[in-house]
């Protein structure tokens, strides 16, 4: 009995503490893990080696600075500009009260974004773009300023806007329907105020750039969704002429790739109804939709077939019917379980309206490509690449980072 | 004949027969049940009793024979159907309670959304309801996160929040551990002695005892015997239903 332990004296088993320790624990015990550590630093010491060398030395990123507006919005009429900056004075307004109102993780978003335009606010990109030039003169300087002033005017009033409409949304919470009513009816507004009429239109052909991918992505993935939704609840559906027709459509369209769906849409369908022309850009959004909405469909099925029966039949005994079993019970405990799915589906969507590209769209991609194929930044490939590849994985990391955010709100895999 | 027992019938079973695809699961169910009555339905795994209540309120369809419940027959027109779900209420063996809601608001659907009360009168109600099963401090958390018994109370709180007229019960205790069981036969027995007309699948036969007018015996799709408990446990006519007594009572 003696040599028993006091077990009041036993403490908890020590670990190598601090960096030192971690590291020693980590990436170097036992001795493989040494060897492929030092592999691996190997390996990343020549790749960024190169890498930080050129992009400090011999990359010359003025060509990103120069055609920026070129980025933002392609060969949209630069006299026609100030309406792109009402479509976002639109969406601000909008963001600003919903921040306000909803507060949480729209709150969140929101800061980001105003972050980011404050960050354009200050950089002075005119600088940069103008060093190569020879006109240094204290005339130019006080010009530069102006200019500098000038070209922010717009994101200056952009920016106020955002931060009134968020106090406004603060104090006035009974907005909530107005709000959501403004978010359903800025789109056609927008489409609306980017065409115009008459003498002033700017054809769709005219649009590019970001601009082009974000009317291109947004719409895809406003529309594909409810369209996914339904389609995959008529894919259950008991009758069969429902069930038969959504399934048909769901196999055929994802037995046929992307780039396919938009040359029927391009090509096919002017040959096919001659006498009718619809909006090339029309014609894309609808395709990417219709695609998009057949994956989406099939990970909502995913999510219905986890629901088991009795919440089906809690739902019918408490007198629910089926719509509204399906809105308030069923629905919203299968959408939630596949969010990283259905975020997947939005994320490949943005990246695939680059394939519009190809059908003679200006994306930023399409955008890209012009710039490089224009003698003046000759060479400049890699920076162009680089950049709009930066850009793209922004918008996706973003919706990334946002489905966590929701899926950790909602408390999936807790309750 | 309890004290809450009228004459009036409220659920009439003609012939009713149920089967699923070539298996024959009711066999030609006849009987009637009071308003007030309270019906303890027992019989080995197997022998239909689910299926039975179930066609209540139609969670299963019947193929044959008619079923009226409150001067409405059961047929195929989704009105009918929808206005007596109202009037009957279900608790179910599994709970299924909705896990995305929390406790109160599992309440509170129904009403709001069929009887169209207003989300305080709903939220009222539903509070009321807690108090009375004993829960009121589990308003506000998630089905996942409170036990078994809290579970099943929270799910008569939200059948009774519908203020149905029948309620049926299947099998409420049976997925509980023996020291939950008690909490939940409690509110049970004290609905019962409310008036409300109750149809419960059960095996526990000390609450068939106690609180039962009548206790149905299921074999095969059958009622091979149905008399008052008394009679029923102390002298079963048919030997089928003496050799489930002394298994059931085995335990
Ligand atoms: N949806 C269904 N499809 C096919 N057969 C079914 C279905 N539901 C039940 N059955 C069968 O019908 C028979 C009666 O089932 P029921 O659930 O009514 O029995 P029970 O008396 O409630 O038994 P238990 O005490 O095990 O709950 C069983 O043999 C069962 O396998
Ligand atoms: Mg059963």
């Amino acid at each position: 009995m003696e040599e028993q332990v006091d077990i009041q004296q036993i403490k908890p088993p020590t670990y190598a503490k601090g960096p030192v320790g971690w590291l020693r624990e980590n990436l170097f015990s036992p001795w493989y893990n040494a060897i492929l550590t030092c592999v691996a630093l190997l390996f990343l010491y020549f790749v960024f080696k190169g890498l930080l060398t050129w992009a400090f030395t011999e990359a010359e990123w003025n060509v990103i600075p120069a055609n920026l507006q070129l980025f933002a919005i392609g060969p949209y009429p630069r006299d026609q500009v100030y309406r792109i900056w009402i479509c976002l004075y639109i969406l601000s307004v909008l963001l600003g009260l919903s921040a306000g109102v909803w507060r949480g993780i729209v709150q969140r978003w929101t800061i980001v974004v105003g972050s980011i335009l404050l960050v354009f606010l200050v950089i002075p990109f005119e600088i940069v773009q103008r060093e190569d030039s020879h006109l240094v003169s204290i005339e130019f300087r006080f010009n530069l300023i102006w200019l500098i002033f000038e070209s922010r005017r717009w994101l200056l009033g952009d920016v106020a806007l955002l931060i009134g409409a968020f106090f406004l949304g603060q104090r006035i919470t009974r907005l909530r329907p107005w709000i959501l009513g403004g978010w359903v009816l800025s789109f056609p507004i927008i489409m609306f105020v980017l065409h115009g009429f008459g003498e002033n239109a700017v054809q769709t052909s005219m649009w590019g750039g970001l601009l082009l991918t974000l009317i291109l992505a947004v719409f895809g993935i406003v529309v594909s969704f409810p369209l996914g939704v339904f389609l995959a609840l008529c894919r259950q559906s008991k009758l069969p002429a429902i069930k038969w027709v959504s399934t048909f459509y769901i196999e055929t369209v994802r037995g046929v790739p992307l780039i396919t769906i938009l040359f029927m849409g391009s090509v096919l369908i002017p040959i096919f109804i001659p006498y009718f022309t619809i909006d090339q850009v029309l014609r894309m959004m609808v395709a990417i939709t219709l695609f998009s909405a057949a994956y989406m469909a099939e990970n909502v099925r995913g999510g219905l077939q986890a629901i088991p029966r009795g919440q089906h039949e809690a739902a019918q005994a408490v007198g629910l019917n089926y719509v509204q079993s399906m809105m308030f019970i069923v629905l919203p405990q299968a959408l939630r379980s596949v969010i990283p799915a259905i975020v997947g589906q939005f994320i490949a969507l943005f990246k695939d309206t680059s394939l519009v590209y190809i059908i003679g769209l200006i994306d930023l991609f399409g955008v890209a490509k012009s710039i490089i194929t224009n003698p003046v930044w000759l060479g400049r490939h890699v920076e162009v690449y680089i950049f709009i590849a930066l850009i793209y994985f922004s918008f996706c990391y973003a919706m990334s980072k946002a489905s966590q955010e929701i899926e950790a709100d909602l408390g999936v895999g807790k309750h | 004949m309890n004290e809450n027992t009228t004459n009036d019938p409220i659920i009439i079973c003609e012939d009713v027969h149920k089967w699923f695809d070539d298996f024959h699961v009711l066999k030609g169910i006849t009987t009637t049940f009071k308003k007030g009555e309270r019906a303890v339905i027992c019989g080995p795994s197997g022998s239909g009793k689910s299926t039975f209540i179930r066609t209540i309120n139609r969670l299963e369809e019947h193929q044959r024979g008619t079923i009226i419940v409150d001067g409405i027959e059961l047929s195929n027109d989704l009105r009918n159907i929808n206005l007596i779900r109202q009037e009957v209420g279900m608790v179910f063996q599994q709970f299924n309670l909705f896990p995305h809601l929390s406790n109160l608001k599992n309440i509170t659907l129904g009403p709001m959304k069929v009887r169209k009360l207003s989300k305080r009168k709903a939220e009222e109600e539903a509070l009321a309801l807690l108090e009375r099963m004993g829960i009121a401090d589990q308003a506000y958390k998630y089905p996942s996160e409170v036990s078994g018994g809290q579970q099943q109370r929270v799910a008569i709180a939200r059948a009774l929040a519908m203020e149905p007229k029948i309620m049926l019960f299947d099998e409420p205790t049976s997925a509980l551990d023996p020291e939950m069981i008690s909490e939940v036969l409690d509110v049970m027995r004290e609905l019962a002695h409310s008036g409300m007309t109750m149809l419960v699948v059960t095996h526990e036969m000390g609450f068939a005892r106690e609180v039962a007018d009548r206790v149905m015996f299921f074999d095969e799709g059958v009622v091979v015997e149905e008399a008052a408990p008394a009679d029923f446990f102390d002298n079963p006519q048919h030997d089928r239903t003496k050799l489930f007594i002394s298994q059931t009572l085995q335990h």
